[in-house]
């Protein structure tokens, strides 16, 4: 029933540069006069000299790094970036609408996820080794088995049948060495052509140095993995001459070339060019390095948690890492550390020399208009190949948004993303697309079909009950009248600056759009998280569509990140607007075009908890009437537990 | 004479360089300067060792304003639950931002470093809100925020 009540607040456009920190980079640099008694010191320059070229050189390389930092920091703010946000610590104080109030643990024990991938508590971070084995997909993952925030790392260890229920075990290694005494990182499950498993991870040394170890399972026959054996001869790989100590993480999963050799890629950076690293091998003991690189991209900083594989260029599953050839291209991927922004960029491999060239240069690996798995808040990513069903399944690691003490009162920090298969787009050939794995639908319960047109500045409450576990497939029509007004109309201008993170959020209305869902929204919407579509006029006047996550009225906290997330998505002629959305309490995953954009956010409402939860439909547009036929599913908890007896 | 005004010449030459061409860099040049002065390890310190001093200088107004909170229950009753608030937001501070941002920084990881400062200042944030406009700890927690946003800027600076 559609309701013209209750229209979403407009608010003025917020000016982006008044909401950015300018302290981040100072406005003027002050020059300090260095007092020099020169006939004092005749006596003892030289060795004044001396202190002074060592301590320029530190400087100037601090400069270097100020002036990329400048350009790195204003990229990632024009993309919107908001890792814990500089922005928020300002805001807090001096906003009289939002009321201070503590965190209490019936708010704190909502958030929790019923069917995302977590801990039953404490500190998670990057996925690692994921593989399939024995008829046991097997998860592993960085993990604090101490406290609530990251620190005193280990591997934790489950397993699912289907990557949705799973099942905790053991931790699978800790820092019992010398060479990962400081820390057990992030690595890489490669299957040998026995089908035996070897495992590369990234161990930080007790005299903090990065290296690379070797562990394989310590018996094959137990399909559960339970125990690893830490290769006696580790570290198999050291920094190389030239790569910083510290700089050298995340190995992969190995392919095989064509000389029959195994070859991995390890990101690193020099000064503030990330790089990617190569070795070939062939027992994982002994490693040559080469002397060209796989790839580098200047001013994207630090290359963490690389990933290279294949991806068919005209089938729809998923290839295993050593596939090469004419009908596939590579995929070169890296989390970047400065803006904790996993990008990727599609290419052409050379296996005679381990070179890689990006299809497009002007959006390499890491330039931030280049593309990424997902525009929320997603990193360390991870993809494998599930032999099993013959799909590369990502995983994503999801980070919170809220304040650390938060995560200390409840208790835990960071779920996984919903495993996703990955495909190219055999329709664009430009970008990846990514799904929830199927086996998700195996949570879905009731469902309610809704088919409703949905005038301009309308809100339309959905009856679906409980609100917090939703499975949301969704199409939208714009009706074709309104469509012809804004294309034919010269005063309606093409919106060229229009972008999800400045366009003001869900509540600045346009001629086509925001429209979408609110989710996670209490009844008088003072708390709620839209998830929609704005469509523009482009500069050639053609039709370009934005997908977007608005949380910046996610929650009346105000110790919380939220950004408005978001970006361009294709819409091909003929296709229709389609969006999915998995909200699982605090967290909310958003598919436009079957998965060419993908958003993640994490949401903390403070009212929209429990029964208050509600859904609503809306169409914030000024000209336009949408059409709206969608499913919504109750989904069930995965009912993640520690494995037993009863489990086989 | 001459021997300690020439050495104290190099000191100032030495510490001009660094900690200078450091603290450029971040939000508050002079609060940068003065606390990595104030540090006897400053004028020797690589950046990371800097961020350190900074983020020993985070714990140690923490302690001070968790003393200045158990000494306000007294005083001020009536502010109980807000001060509850504090103390809570100032152990996490201690307690997980500080050996959460020295690990990172000692290790190499000093993303996990920033988390951690940035987090002090959100902390002292939330804090203050706590009041709604009628805080007793005012400064402390300005000058938490400000110190939390130049240590983040150094941090940033081993990314």
């Amino acid at each position: 029933m559609a309701s013209t009540e209750a229209l979403l607040p407009v608010t003025s456009r917020q000016d982006p540069l008044s909401e950015s920190r300018s302290d981040q980079i100072p406005e003027t640099r002050r020059k300090r006069p260095i007092k020099v008694h020169l006939a004092v010191c005749s006596g003892l320059l030289l060795i004044a000299l001396y202190v002074t070229l060592i301590v320029t050189h530190d400087g100037s390389t601090a400069q270097n790094g100020a002036k990329d930092e400048t350009s790195t920091e204003s990229r990632a703010r024009l993309a919107g970036v908001s890792e814990k946000s500089n922005d928020r610590v300002w805001r807090l104080s001096g906003d009289g609408k939002t009321e201070a109030f503590p965190w209490n643990n019936t708010m704190l024990s909502w958030q929790r996820t019923a069917f995302h991938f977590q801990p039953e508590k404490n500190w998670m971070n990057d996925p690692n080794g994921p593989l399939f084995y024995k008829g046991w997909y097997h998860f592993f993952y960085q993990y604090n088995p101490n406290a609530a925030v990251w620190g005193d790392i280990v591997w934790g260890h489950a397993v699912s049948k289907d990557l949705i229920h799973w099942l905790y075990l053991p931790l699978a290694m800790v820092p019992d060495k010398w060479y990962d005494a400081n820390g057990v990182w992030t690595g890489s499950a490669t299957f040998l052509d026995d089908g035996s498993i070897v495992m590369l991870y990234t161990g930080s040394t007790d005299k903090f140095v990065q290296v690379q170890n070797l562990a394989y399972p310590e018996d094959p026959s137990d399909p559960l993995l339970l125990k690893w054996t830490k290769f006696s001869g580790n570290p198999v790989l050291v920094p190389p001459p030239g790569i910083g100590a510290k700089d050298f993480r995340d190995p992969t999963t190995a392919w095989k070339t064509s000389s029959g050799k195994w070859r991995i890629t390890i990101g690193s950076k020099v000064n503030r060019t990330g790089i990617s690293l190569l070795y070939d091998t062939t027992d994982f003991k002994t490693y040559e390095k080469h002397e060209t690189l796989l790839h580098q991209v200047p001013n994207t900083g630090m290359w963490e948690c690389v990933d290279f594989y294949p991806v068919s260029k005209t089938k729809v599953n998923g290839l295993d890492t050593s596939v090469k050839g004419p009908d596939v291209k590579h995929i070169v991927k890296a989390s970047m550390d400065d803006t904790r922004i996993d990008h990727y960029a599609i290419g052409t491999y050379y296996d005679s020399n381990g070179t890689w060239v990006p299809d497009n240069p002007s959006i390499d690996v890491g330039i931030s208009t280049g593309l990424r798995y997902d525009y929320g808040k997603f990193y360390a990513s991870k993809t494998f190949y599930d032999q099993n069903k013959k799909r590369r399944i990502l995983w994503g690691w999801i980070g919170e948004s809220d304040s650390e003490a938060a995560d200390v009162q409840k208790g835990w920090s960071s779920v996984q993303g919903i495993p996703r298969t990955v495909v190219l787009d055999t329709k664009t050939g430009k970008n990846l697309v990514q799904w929830p794995v199927e086996e998700i639908e195996s949570l879905r319960l009731s469902n309610k079909k809704f088919h409703m047109k949905v005038g301009p500045g309308t809100v339309v409450p959905i009856d679906v009950g409980s609100a917090a576990q939703l499975d949301i497939e969704a199409e939208f029509k714009i009706k074709k009248e309104d469509l012809e007004i804004i294309f034919g109309e010269d005063s309606v201008e093409a919106d060229e600056e229009f972008s999800c993170q400045n366009g003001g959020g869900s509540t600045v209305r346009g001629a086509l759009g925001p429209f979408g869902f609110s989710v996670l929204a209490d009844q008088s919407l003072s708390e709620h998280t839209p998830v929609y579509f704005y469509v523009t006029k482009g500069k050639d006047s053609k039709l370009k569509t934005f997908f977007c996550t608005d949380t910046s009225r996610s929650t009346m906290a105000n110790d919380v990140v939220k950004p408005v997330y978001g970006s361009f998505v294709p819409v091909l002629k003929g296709e229709k607007l389609t969006m999915r959305i998995l909200v699982d309490h605090s967290i909310v995953e958003g598919f436009a075009q079957g998965g060419r954009t993908c958003i993640t956010s994490r949401v903390y409402p403070t009212k929209a908890i429990y029964g208050a939860t509600k859904l609503f439909l809306f169409n914030n547009a000024i000209d336009a009437t949408i059409t709206a036929s969608f499913k919504v599913w109750q989904m069930n908890s995965a009912f993640i537990h520690p494995y037993s007896a009863d489990d086989l | 004479m001459k021997l300690i005004v020439m050495v104290m010449t190099m000191m100032m030459i030495s510490e001009g360089s660094m900690i200078d061409q450091t603290c450029k860099q971040t939000p508050d040049f002079k609060l940068c300067v003065s606390l990595l002065n104030s540090d006897p390890r400053g004028s020797s310190a690589d950046t990371s060792g800097l961020a350190l001093i900074l983020i020993d200088k985070i714990k140690v107004l923490a302690t001070k304003t968790l003393t200045e909170i158990n000494g306000l229950y007294k005083k001020r009753p009536e502010l109980k639950q807000a001060l509850d608030q504090c103390s809570r937001r100032y152990k996490t501070i201690l307690n997980a931002d500080v050996p959460e941002a020295i690990e990172a920084i000692s290790k190499g990881v000093p993303k996990f470093g920033e988390d951690g400062v940035m987090d002090a200042g959100v902390e002292a944030s939330a804090c203050e809100e706590g009041f709604q406009g009628k805080s007793p700890l005012t400064s402390l927690t300005k000058s938490m925020q400000n110190i939390s946003s130049v240590t983040r800027a150094v941090v940033r600076m081993l990314l």
